[in-house]
This record gives structure tokens, C-alpha cells and sequence, in this order.
């Protein structure tokens, strides 16, 4: 998409805004005493993941960079004048995938949660209303995570519910249920996002070497989840439920369909609930986000590519603010969409993943 | 489906034409098979604590031993532990002019390091003598006792000049991703004989399969095998294994191959960005890619559009590095005449049915 695109195409809206926290002091006045006094008397004064060191090019688009420097995504006057206002932008979803997947502590991290969780709305829903928030739960323990969504579900502000790639569990398994309940009391969202640091390393063989490998193996998680969601039952049991795959790339979704049906069909006895062919499922329930594109070298290969998928209703534009996927000037959207579904892309599709 | 395709006629048909390579079958052993080729040492080591590997992990196969219901021999041997019925149901039965056999015996997977080597060792020296040379149509991977890579060399000199070993074979799930330095000795030793490095279904070294660990379901576990398969790829790229062992193949079996263009394009995308880490890398990764990994087609994935396999294999851009496989005599058995989906044009036919693993083993 250039600008003069999203001009004309009525709605946009941005489904991948992250904003960051500038520093953990910035909790402390939304942290009740007893977490705030926690972090000065043990020292703690950061949970970065090292999944965005903060200097690697592929941290921040110099497009979004902000003028007067600063930890970028945290800035919200930037966000404004480098995407909000240039790129048009109806509505932008913002997420904060600030370390909470890392603590082991289930009231530490439930604290935390929602000291996110009302910063993100004093500091960016409350003064912007173009835009949209994301609950971020404990996932440690689903029963504060859903206490958490509960508390929050109520306001129109936030349209999802995050939980991380890397998690501790599979999605699907049962123990995380109680938050999907939340979320469809609440008709919010669960997005999965590319992040999460619970121990479990990346590949089935341990952990590897770079943060190249790091970030691309990061494709294998959202799969995981995928095939956890589908065959544990989730979609069976909560019809209501909509999940949005969050800067996972989405290239690697048709042959995983095609293998996870082929399997279906020999070992379907296994997993009784699921009374269709997975793909059938993944189409009907799952959005993802566009960036990282992950594109072929030549646009015929993209466009045979979009053909081997539902990507006219499955895919939600995303810029992935402030992260460096695309060159400024270049198009965040191939070519040779249609206008239908260049539209549907755009803000169609998330109007319906996210009923706002 | 048009009916031009030999490969959806029925079998009967089938007879009269052509032969295939089939590049991953497996024979396994019986009770007791290995005690010939055991010393006295760990003969009595088998009796006492038996095979200790990596445990906490049990999925149920869709069928006992993971096998068609058919494949089981009359004489009580376990599915592809006997030869003359394998002779006669698959290499006979379905037209196998050459197979290659990848044993996934307990060996390699044993907590005892001197217990594994021993028994790999036992392994291979069975496979000589109750199936290479028994068989001249088979061919078989060394097996090694691959996270000691020194040891997993010294196998590899002692077994390479056996010419019906035509690679060395490794499983997909390992104790750390395979392109770490631990592994480099046994990628010299194969570079070396010019031996193809085989990577296998399975496997398992206390790692759990997901980066959000262990799955419920067998069909997780299956279906989720090609993740490992693809994080494997791309740690061999990342580390610059083929810089440092320009002459390396790798094999890539039962791991499917419907995901390496996108995994290509996505490596691409994200090495441009980030190459100053991996200076190492003199090209972009989907080079190396192409250049030094071989797939074999069972699990074939099955697109709902069966045109777009051919897509598939025009986005790979390596059809020359793609071999036909059957997975005799597990549950989910490729048969050469049913297995694609699509009717695969000639060219392309001769060259995944026979013509790429002759090329790559020598046949």
C-alpha cells in the first residue's frame, strides 16, 4: 500500500502497532505498592526480551524513527506524525509485548499485566482515539488472566485479548481455556503475537545460534499453535471464537493445511472433536497479519502464492510499527491485489475479526 | 487428473513400465537381532538395563508399530523386519528398482554414550550381513551415534567403503540444532567419502517438539515434524555449515517439502536485513538451499488444488533434488501410483521417480 492507496480505499485499519513501555519506572506509578515496592528492592529495572535488540536494522523503520531520538515506539506524538496521520489510518491496534511471558511468579506477572494494561489505556487509548488496545494477561495462570479480561472486557477501547507465540504450553491445551471463555463473554479477540519467553527453547532441537535463526524460527511457533488450537478442540468448543496470528508471516500457511487435512484424514479417530478438515477450520476463524511478507523474489510466484490460500479474507494489513519490514516508499501491499480485495485487506476483514 | 499420467493407472497396468527408486524404507530388527554383532560386554548390558533413551514423551501411533495392517510377515518378525517379505510386497510388489533403507533402530538415542556407539555399531554390521548383502537392490545410512561427533566420524571411516552404505543417517529432532559446531566433525568425515547426510522423521533428545512444549496428540506430533525439519534447514544455513563444507548434501526424509519455498523467501527477507550478524554467508540462504539440500516426497502434501503442487516445485526451483519415497511399511505408506495428487509431467516424472537419487547415491 502507498499513501495515495489508503486515500482512497475508505477504511484502514493498522492490525500491528507496538508500542513500548520507555522504561520499567514507567510502570511504577500503575504498580500497587507492594509489586512497585518489589522491583526498587530487588534492583529489577528491565524485562526485555532479546527478541528486538534495540539496535538490530530490523528494530525500527527509519521511517518511524523518532526525531529526537528515544526508545522508539514509545512515543505517541511520533506515532502520530510518522503513521496515524501520513498513512491515513482509521483505526490502529496497538500491542505491547512487554516481558510478562518471562516471569514465573503468577502474582508478579498478574501485577504486571495490569499495570500494562492501564498504562496502555491512560497513555495511548484515553488521549487517541484512533486507536485500539490489547488486554495483556498472566498466561502463567489462567484464572487471573481471565479475572484480568473480566476486568477489562467491558470497555469498547480494547478489542483483543495478546497472548505470546512462545508460550509455556500449547495454546489448545486445556489449561489455558478459562481465558478463551473471557474472551468470547467479552466478544474480544485472541491475538498471538511473535514473542514470549518462558524457557522453552525456539527449535525441537534446543536453542540456536542467531538472532536471525531467532526470528525466522519464529514461523515454526505460530504452526505449533495452530495445530495445537485446531486439534485440542478450541474452535469446537468456543464457536465464537476469532483468533489473529500477530507479525507471524503467513507464506507458510497453505502447505501446513495441506499436511495437517492429510493427516486428518488417517489419524481424524484420534481427535473426535474435530469434525472437519483442519483447513476448513483455519479458514473460517484465523486472520493474520501482513508483515512480515516474507516475499517471493518475483510478484507471479506471490500471486500464485495468494492463490493457494483465502488470503482475500484471512490476511489484516499491518505496518508492524515502528519494526523495519518494509522500505519506505515501497509498497506494504503487493501489486496485484484487486481493488476488492486490496479493500478487504485494508479494513474489511479486520472490521470482522475484531467487530469494532 | 488427466489420464495421460502413468502414475494414476492402476497397478496391474503398472507392471510393465517403469521402475522407481524408492529413498526411505524401513527395516527393523527383531528381538534379539543385534545380540550376533554384540560383544559379550554389551550383550549382557542389553540384559541387565536394556535401551535407556530420553523419556516423558509417549504418543500412540494410528496403528501398532506405526505400520499398515498388511505389512506385518508371516513369520512373526516385525513390519520390515523380514526380508523375503519385504522382497515380496514391496520391492516386487510395487517395482522398486533400488531402495534405500533407514533403520530407526533404539541405538543412537541411548543416554550411554559407549552403549550407543556399540550399538550402532552392531547396527551397521547387521545391516551388511542380513540386508546389503542379501539384497542387491538395497542400499542403506550408517547409522552413528551423532551428538558425539568424533565417535559418529570414526563410524563413518570404519563402515564408508561398503558400497551399499550410500549415506550417513541421522534423525530430525536433536539434542542441539544441527548446524552447531558439536556436529562438525561428522559433517568433515562425510564430506569427505562423499557421503549425503540423511535426516530422518523422529528422533528425540529431551527437547520438546514446540517452542511452547510438549503437544497432547499424535497428530500433533506428526504433523508438527516438519517445524523441526524446517528450524534444522535453517540453523545448517545460518551457521555456515556450507561455507565451511562446500561439498555437504543433505537429505531431508519424511519431512515433506511443501514449505521450503516459503521458508526460502522468508529466510531471504529477514538475512537481508539482518546479514551483518552472519557475515559468514557469502550468498543469500534459498542459494544454499538449493544447492545442498535433497527432499524426499512422503508425506506427500496434498494441496486442495492439486495444480499447485507443480507450483511448488516451480518455487523450490530444485525439481532435481526432490526423490520419490514410500515410508514402507509405516501407516502412511506413499504407493508410487497414487502418491501425487497431480499429474506430474514427464520430464519432471522420470527425474523424482529415479533419475535424482541415482544421481545423488550412485546407482
Amino acid at each position: 500500500m502507498d499513501r495515495a492507496v489508503a486515500d482512497s480505499s475508505g477504511r484502514v485499519i493498522d492490525s500491528d502497532i507496538h508500542i513500548t513501555l520507555p522504561s520499567l519506572k514507567t510502570l511504577h506509578p500503575y504498580l500497587e505498592p507492594r509489586w512497585r515496592d518489589y522491583l526498587i528492592e530487588s534492583g529489577t529495572s528491565s524485562l526485555e526480551s532479546n527478541l528486538y535488540p534495540s539496535s538490530t536494522p530490523i528494530a525500527v523503520s527509519p521511517a518511524f524513527r523518532s526525531p529526537s531520538g528515544g526508545v522508539s515506539g514509545s512515543d505517541l506524538d511520533v506515532l502520530r506524525s510518522t503513521l496515524l496521520d501520513p498513512w491515513h489510518i482509521t483505526y490502529g491496534i496497538v500491542n505491547c509485548t512487554y516481558g510478562v511471558p518471562m516471569i514465573h511468579n503468577d502474582d508478579w506477572a498478574a501485577a504486571m499485566a495490569r499495570a500494562l494494561n492501564d498504562w496502555q489505556l491512560a497513555e495511548w487509548l484515553e488521549p487517541e482515539p484512533r486507536l485500539r488496545g490489547s488486554i495483556i494477561v498472566p498466561l502463567q495462570n489462567a484464572e487471573l488472566a481471565a479475572q484480568e479480561i473480566d476486568r477489562l472486557g467491558s470497555d469498547p477501547r480494547f478489542v483483543q485479548v495478546i497472548l505470546p507465540a512462545r508460550s509455556e504450553s500449547p495454546l489448545g491445551k486445556r489449561r489455558y481455556w478459562p481465558i478463551y471463555e473471557a474472551a468470547v463473554r467479552h466478544g474480544l479477540a485472541i491475538g498471538i503475537y511473535a514473542g514470549g519467553s518462558t524457557g522453552n527453547p525456539i527449535t525441537s532441537a534446543g536453542w540456536p545460534t542467531y538472532h536471525l535463526e531467532e526470528y525466522v524460527d519464529m514461523a515454526q511457533a505460530f504452526q505449533a499453535q495452530v495445530i495445537s488450537l485446531v486439534s485440542e478442540g478450541v474452535f469446537s468448543k468456543f464457536p465464537e471464537l476469532r483468533v489473529v496470528l500477530i507479525e507471524s508471516g503467513f507464506t507458510w500457511l497453505p502447505p501446513l493445511l495441506w499436511r495437517f487435512d492429510k493427516n486428518w484424514k488417517g489419524l481424524r479417530r484420534e481427535v473426535p472433536w474435530v469434525d472437519r478438515l483442519p483447513s476448513e477450520l483455519i479458514r473460517e476463524r484465523i486472520h493474520l497479519t501482513t508483515q512480515p511478507l516474507d516475499e517471493p523474489g518475483s510478484p507471479e510466484e506471490f500471486r500464485q502464492l495468494f492463490e493457494q490460500f483465502d488470503a482475500a479474507t484471512m490476511l489484516l494489513f499491518a505496518t508492524d510499527y515502528p519494526h523495519w519490514q518494509f522500505d519506505s516508499g515501497d509498497d506494504a501491499l503487493p501489486d496485484f491485489l484487486s481493488a476488492d480485495i486490496e479493500r478487504r485487506i485494508l479494513g474489511v476483514n479486520a472490521h470482522d475479526a475484531y467487530r469494532f | 487428473m488427466t489420464a495421460a499420467s502413468t502414475l494414476t493407472e492402476p497397478a496391474t497396468e503398472r507392471k510393465s513400465k517403469r521402475l522407481v527408486v524408492d529413498c526411505d524404507i524401513h527395516n527393523s530388527l527383531g528381538p534379539h537381532a543385534l545380540d550376533p554383532y554384540l560383544s559379550a560386554r554389551w550383550r549382557r548390558h542389553s540384559e541387565l538395563f536394556g535401551y535407556r533413551r530420553h523419556q516423558g514423551y509417549v504418543y500412540p501411533k494410528g496403528a501398532p508399530n506405526a505400520a499398515r495392517h498388511d505389512a506385518w510377515p508371516p513369520s512373526g518378525l516385525p513390519p520390515g523386519g523380514d526380508l523375503e517379505f519385504m522382497r515380496q510386497q514391496l520391492l516386487d510388489g510395487a517395482g522398486i528398482e533400488f531402495g534405500i533403507l533407514n533403520c530407526l533402530g533404539p541405538a543412537a538415542g541411548q543416554l550411554n554414550a559407549d552403549y550407543a556407539t556399540a550399538l550402532c555399531q552392531a547396527t551397521n554390521e547387521w545391516q551388511i550381513a542380513e540386508w546389503l548383502e542379501k539384497e542387491p537392490r538395497l542400499r542403506a545410512g550408517i547409522c552413528v551415534p551423532h551428538e558425539d561427533a568424533e565417535t559418529a566420524a570414526a563410524e563413518v571411516e570404519r563402515m564408508h567403503d561398503h558400497p551399499g552404505f550410500v549415506q550417513v543417517l541421522l534423525t530430525v529432532r536433536t539434542q542441539e540444532p544441527l548446524g552447531r559446531r558439536k556436529y562438525w566433525k561428522l559433517y568433515e568425515a562425510a564430506e569427505r567419502h562423499g557421503l549425503p547426510i540423511g535426516i530422518h522423521f523422529g528422533g528425540g533428545q529431551g527437547n520438546p517438539l514446540t517452542p511452547s512444549g510438549w503437544p497432547s496428540y499424535y497428530i500433533e506430533d506428526h504433523t508438527g515434524m516438519a517445524l523441526a525439519f524446517q528450524t534444522q534447514v535453517i540453523s545448517y544455513v545460518c551457521e555456515g555449515v556450507f561455507e565451511r563444507f562446500p561439498g555437504l548434501k543433505v537429505v531431508l526424509i519424511e519431512g515433506g517439502f511443501a514449505w521450503l519455498p516459503s521458508m526460502m523467501w522468508r529466510l531471504d527477507k529477514h538475512w537481508k536485513r539482518l546479514r551483518e550478524e552472519v557475515p559468514h554467508l557469502k550468498k543469500p540462504p534459498s542459494e544454499y538451499i538449493r544447492e545442498h539440500f535433497w527432499v524426499t516426497t512422503q508425506p506427500m502434501e496434498e494441496p486442495h488444488n492439486p495444480k499447485h503442487l507443480l507450483d511448488v516445485f516451480a518455487h523450490h526451483g530444485a525439481v532435481d533434488k526432490v526423490m520419490f519415497s514410500t515410508d514402507y511399511p509405516h501407516w502412511d505408506y506413499d504407493a508410487p501410483d497414487r502418491a501425487f495428487p497431480v499429474s506430474v509431467p514427464e520430464s519432471i516424472r522420470d527425474k523424482i521417480f529415479s533419475g535424482n537419487a541415482k544421481a545423488l547415491y550412485g546407482l
